[in-house]
């Protein structure tokens, strides 16, 4: 369904969020090069999903989470741990973090 | 507005949110078994939480007025221990006729490995058996896709489940249609972070519709809210949608699909 809201009112109500959360991902890209660190596969996975905003057809924020998945079909044979990393790990032993 | 807190672990909360939910409008609330955030070593740990999700937090909740009813299992996080699971799942049937058991969860899968989804189906075929309601919990992340599919073919290859009697939790945009065409109810968890943002629940009831669909906090010992819903309430009408539409998703869904369980009362 079309949102209840005029458009003009939903942009007034989300544009300034909205802007202010795309410049925390510039500064993370920002100081994560200033780091150095360009290779982990979580920021792979993030600035190769960057085009995908500028994709249309209002899928924009499924077609990035299918991006971040796993894609493989069976179960793997034991549980490297308990967190998720976000990304598709390079290693099976990289997922870190943990979430309830 | 009154509403239900379907998805609360409460055994991780303070008794000042107790106040907080029942003063925001909670009526009711249900608290699926999970990992507490730690292993524990034994099924005697168990044997004490499931008192305290059956006994002690309705005795807790009591005091604000609101309705307490929980969900038993072995969280899939613990699953990978196959002997413990197994001694786990066994401390349940018995413990099924308590007055709150609302039914089996939140069972599914974490990573994705064989023995989680070994015990991911003796969880269905023991709902199965004894005629409960299922919660299932969907893996976080890169694992939610895969996960998801997964857990939707083990139940639809039970012939003794009924998908409108499970609900799968913590969807988001990419697994939410496969769950509604399916004939699950579906279960959004507002998280600030790792799980589905209170702005993008409202765009997925604005696509998807409001069949089958509740929200809740899960407010655990993670960064949760548990105003998280009533949060969500006062976003839908920033939207501009009117109150019916609003209640009929946080305390009629929720209603609906707890009331088949025959224990759930208001």
């Amino acid at each position: 369904m079309k949102p209840p809201l005029p458009a003009d009112d939903l942009l007034e109500l989300y544009f300034i969020e909205t802007r202010h959360k795309l410049l925390d991902v510039a500064a993370f890209l920002d100081r994560m090069e200033r780091s150095g660190q360009e290779e982990d596969f979580r920021l792979q996975a993030l600035k190769d999903a960057l085009p995908l905003l500028q994709e249309s057809g209002a899928a924009r924020c499924a077609r990035i989470l299918e991006h971040f998945s796993d894609h493989s079909e069976v179960p793997i044979e034991k549980a490297p741990g308990k967190g998720a990393a976000g990304a598709v790990p390079t290693q099976p032993d990289n997922a870190a973090g943990e979430s309830a | 507005m009154k509403y239900i807190e379907p998805h609360g672990h409460m055994v991780s909360r303070t008794t000042d949110d107790y106040e907080r939910i029942s003063l925001a409008g909670c009526v009711a609330l249900s608290e699926p078994a999970f990992w507490a955030g730690f292993d524990r070593s034994s099924a005697q740990g168990f044997v004490d939480y499931f008192d305290q999700i059956t006994v002690y937090e309705p005795m807790r909740a009591a005091k604000y007025h609101i309705q307490h009813y929980s969900w038993l299992c072995i969280n899939p996080k613990e699953a990978e221990d196959m002997v413990l699971a197994d001694e786990v799942i066994s401390l349940i049937p018995e413990r099924l006729s308590r007055p709150n058991v609302l039914g089996i969860g939140e069972i599914g899968l974490n990573k994705n490995s064989r023995n989680e989804l070994t015990i991911l189906e003796k969880h269905i075929e023991l709902a199965a058996e004894h005629q409960q309601l299922i919660l299932v919990h969907t893996p976080h992340l890169e694992d939610k896709l895969k996960g998801t599919r997964l857990t939707l073919d083990a139940l639809e290859a039970h012939p003794g489940i009924s998908p409108e009697r499970v609900i799968i939790d913590h969807v988001e945009e990419h697994t939410i249609q496969m769950v509604l065409d399916r004939g699950f109810w579906a279960g959004m968890t507002l998280y600030p972070d790792s799980k589905c943002s209170i702005p993008r629940a409202v765009d997925m009831l604005e696509c998807y519709g409001t069949e089958r669909i509740w929200m809740n906090s899960a407010c655990d010992w993670g960064h949760s809210n548990p105003l998280a819903v009533p949060r969500a309430i006062l976003e839908l009408k920033r939207r501009g949608h009117d109150e019916d539409y609003i209640e009929n998703i946080v305390f009629e869904n929720p209603k609906a699909f707890m009331s088949q369980s025959g224990k759930f009362r208001l």
